[in-house]
């Protein structure tokens, strides 16, 4: 319940992520009702967002939210566990939404900078009883599922009958002083001029729900009926409430609100209400949104009813300060600014138009050039995310962990500056996230068993970006205990996991079962991991970008996670070079030099493959033109250049007519149809030059591997 | 796929039977209108290595990166330089985008049902396993084409091995 302020870019992260979590997660609810059940897809899923939320939450100190998701988390585990049959399906997803209504609720409020100050108690009591009930119900033997079925359907919603009265004790419990909720009748007239009663009676309701445990009001469509605002003018405004608060309190909550000419405020025997009661569970259940016994709930959480949610809803808007953007808007964008670039220098130096002496126009051209390189670069700037960002966020997850579990665990962070697409960023924060917990969790030992082992004392983890070739890497290491490859294989043959025989698998085979869903060795779960969600989103995250895992890893050597992600739209920093008519363009991290040869320096060996002596030292030669069979180059040595180039470890040195000089390109993949003809070996993708041709992008390694062994 | 492409059809109803003409070596061919997504004149274009001959290369369509096929490459048939009659014309197939170069681009004919001869009795060939159906207009008779099997990459693995010197 602590407030934590001091890191607001971290907050706002956290607050965007949740949301759309959060809507994914209701999305999948709503999704599923319509489908009539849960796909085990479906569980797994939940399961993710709630695992996420729970996370992030905690990362966040806002406990209450977090033991919410966590309870829920539970639920999830049992279903996905025991797949219970016949389960009551629509009990379930009242009990989700329930949630994701309380989170939300609790999320509005920290965006509004207020305390996050709701009870979840009742919430997680009634989210226990649920899963004690399901564990009753399906419990470990659950073959007679099929007979309890029916019965079953009954037992949870009297299971929330018998779980009224506690929860009704509650709150009297807590204020014994005051009036034990006694009952009022309210009876407003707004000033004859104030129009739009309707809202004000609305905004009214809305701001009693935090005060009151039951609110019912006469007319009921205020929401969406305008026509109620002549009733109102007419007849006044009727609201029949339940409260805690003294006559007093409650009386001048009333007197403060304005435009109201005529106030009447009584109180009335709780009996009255009964009717409303009725009424309003009729209506609920009919919409089937509200879980019936709602109002249950309303004492300590403002858990209000659907129709409350929309004006919240609206003032945030304008508070929101980051959007997501659809990734094709931008990629538009981007091709448009592109044009824009290319239209530009048409015009400017179109023949015509370079001849008039106007300086008035000069100024007003170079002003043009100025301003579209800029939006060149703010562009590119919107799309290119550094890492940085999602590294550092690691550092807290590390240290807070490393203080639950009494470890000590340092990180460091290597090539954080590592630029990529903002896309891959977001697909990737969550399962670094997993990935860090989990080396925390399992993979770095205990103080003393390190000492033991004659490690250090303290743990290390090493989170490493780095370009490599046409990919991102990204590394994850730790030197903790490695992966128990017997452990894993046990786990992964009690769930049914294997497809193929043990003893044809590979070590990495045998490494890459943890990223399945629902893989866990790790026999107890923890608040941080076990339960064997973590992996899974990983690899699911991964997948939407277009990358793979790798799992490698010794023995009491430490664990290395490598995620490679494809850079299909990142930035290259390259130089551009020219070969007869066409361009290429190579990374410039992988070029060492550049010279042109003198003749005597050049030879062949006896394969006839030419080579060149460099400082004492000779290198393979590898002519573009004669392996692209490109017609009108340079063929004399002496007279193109040499581009001495090194990737893992090999080099060679590629001979081009000339240099055409160094920029920073945007990486882009070779037309599908091209792509599906055939791989080409030694390009990686091409890319638009500012004059609006395209210059082929080489991949090194693949060029290297033609010369060298 | 099939499937995909019917539904189209059935969308595009008023485009049924409705193809752009264009020649090649004096011979006039059809493309379903449904395809075509622009005709433009032609743009300088990047070669790229180790493809077939008749991909000529990619150019830049405002920021597309779309690969240019010669189609007169592609019947094997001779190859004449561009002029300024010469076109390219822009199909979008199945995700596929792909410029065919023609010599130039006639009219939009919209054929009766009864007009256009489906599966006709052809020798085989590498340009007749591209042609759909023909079309009759008034005395001539147009060669209607299969996208599909145009952008499909069956026969490229033989074409490659002529292709390889190496």
């Amino acid at each position: 319940m602590t407030k934590n302020f001091e890191n607001e870019p971290m907050m706002e992260v956290y607050i965007f992520e949740t949301t759309q979590n959060l809507e994914q997660l209701e999305q999948v609810i709503i999704c599923s009702e319509k489908n009539g059940g849960f796909t085990p897809d479906d569980v797994s899923e939940i399961f993710r967002f709630m695992h996420t939320i729970k996370g992030s939450s905690a990362m966040m100190l806002f406990n209450n939210i977090e033991t919410v998701a966590h309870s829920m988390e539970d639920i999830f585990y049992f279903i996905r566990e025991q797949k219970p049959q016949g389960l009551d399906f629509s009990a379930v997803s009242d009990l989700v939404l329930e949630c994701v209504d309380f989170i939300k609720e609790e999320i509005n409020k920290i965006t509004n900078n207020s305390d996050v100050d709701g009870d979840p108690a009742v919430l997680i009591d009634s989210l226990k009883l649920f899963l004690d009930e399901l564990r009753r119900l399906f419990g470990e033997e659950d073959s007679q599922n099929k007979n309890n079925s029916k019965k079953q359907q009954y037992y949870i919603p009297q299971e929330k009958k018998q779980g009224l009265p506690k929860e009704k004790d509650k709150p009297k419990n807590e204020s014994e002083t005051s009036s034990e909720g006694a009952c009022y009748q309210v009876i407003i007239r707004y000033e004859d001029d104030c129009t739009m009663e309707n809202i004000r009676a609305y905004t009214l309701v809305f701001g009693l729900a935090e005060l009151v445990e039951e609110v019912y009001y006469l007319p009921a469509d205020i929401a969406e009926n305008s026509e109620t605002a002549a009733y109102i003018r007419e007849n006044g405004f009727e609201i029949y409430l339940k409260t805690e608060m003294g006559y007093e309190e409650i009386k001048a909550h009333f007197e403060n609100i304005i435009y109201i000419e005529q106030l009447l405020f009584r109180e009335i025997e709780e009996e009255r209400m009964d009717p409303f009661r009725k009424a309003q569970n009729q209506v609920q259940s009919k919409e089937s949104f509200v879980l019936p016994n709602d109002e249950l709930f309303k004492p300590d959480i403002p858990l209000a009813p659907v129709a409350f949610s929309e004006e919240p809803q609206k003032n945030n808007t304008a508070a929101q300060k980051m959007i997501s953007v659809n990734v094709d808007k931008l990629d538009n964008l981007m091709n448009l600014v592109g044009e824009l670039m290319i239209t530009e220098s048409m015009v400017t130096q179109c023949p015509e138009v370079e001849v008039i002496q106007s300086e008035n126009f000069h100024k007003a051209s170079i002003e043009l050039h100025k301003i579209t390189v800029e939006l060149q670069d703010m562009v590119m700037a919107i799309r290119m995310v550094p890492l940085s960002t999602t590294f550092v966020k690691m550092n807290r997850i590390v240290r807070d962990m490393c203080k639950k579990l009494n470890r000590e665990v340092v990180l460091d962070l290597y090539g954080e500056e590592t630029e990529v697409d903002k896309n891959i960023i977001e697909h990737i924060s969550d399962p670094l996230m997993h990935i860090i917990r989990n080396a925390i969790d399992h993979g770095i030992e205990g103080e003393e068993e390190r000492l033991s082992k004659g490690k250090e004392k303290v743990g290390h983890i090493i989170l490493e970006a780095k370009n490599v070739g046409s990919d991102v890497l990204i590394v994850i290491k730790d030197d903790g205990r490695g992966l128990n490859k017997a452990r894993i294989l046990e786990k992964a043959r009690k769930n049914d996991l294997l497809t193929k025989p043990e003893e044809e698998m590979s070590d990495r085979e045998i490494f890459k079962l943890i990223l399945l869903p629902g893989f866990s060795t790790k026999e107890s779960i923890t608040e941080f991991s076990g339960r064997g969600v973590g992996m899974d989103v990983v690899t699911k995250n991964l997948e939407e970008v277009g990358g793979t895992v790798l799992v490698d890893s010794e023995m009491d050597q430490g664990t290395t996670i490598i995620l490679k992600i494809p850079l299909t739209l990142a930035i290259v920093e390259g130089m551009n070079i020219r070969v007869g008519k066409s361009r290429y363009t190579i990374p410039i991290t992988t070029i060492s030099e550049s010279f042109r040869p003198d003749e005597k320096d050049c030879m062949m060996d006896p394969d006839n493959n030419e080579m060149v002596m460099i400082r004492g030292q000779c290198f393979p030669i590898l002519r573009l033109h004669k392996h692209y069979h490109i017609k009108n180059a340079e063929t004399d040595l002496t007279k193109g250049i040499l581009i001495m180039v090194e990737q893992e470890e090999k080099v060679i040195c590629v001979f081009a007519d000339e240099l055409l000089g160094q920029q920073q390109v945007v990486v882009k993949s070779l037309p599908n149809y091209v792509n599906s003809m055939k791989k080409i070996l030694g390009l990686a993708g091409c890319t638009l030059l500012p004059d609006g041709s395209i210059s082929l992008i080489m991949d090194i390694s693949g060029l290297t591997g033609l010369r060298v062994q | 796929m099939v499937k995909d492409l019917t539904e189209e059809i059935d969308q595009d109803d008023d485009q049924k039977g409705m193809y752009l003409t264009f020649e090649l070596a004096n011979e006039y061919y059809g493309l379903w209108i449904g395809y075509v997504t622009e005709i433009i004149g032609i743009l300088p274009f990047t070669e790229v290595p180790e493809l077939p001959v008749y991909v000529r290369g990619i150019f830049n369509l405002r920021g597309r990166i779309i690969p240019l096929m010669d189609m007169r490459l592609r019947f094997q048939k001779e190859f004449v330089d561009y002029d300024e009659r010469s076109c390219v014309i822009v199909i979008d197939v199945l995700e596929n985008t792909v410029g065919l170069i023609v010599d130039s681009v006639s009219e939009v004919i919209s054929f009766e049902e009864e007009d256009i001869i489906e599966q006709p009795m052809l020798s085989s060939g590498v340009s007749n396993q591209f042609i759909k159906s023909i079309g009759k207009a008034g005395n001539e008779v147009k060669l209607l084409l299969d996208c599909d099997k145009l952008l499909s990459n069956q026969e490229i693995e033989i074409l490659n091995n002529e292709k390889d010197e190496r």
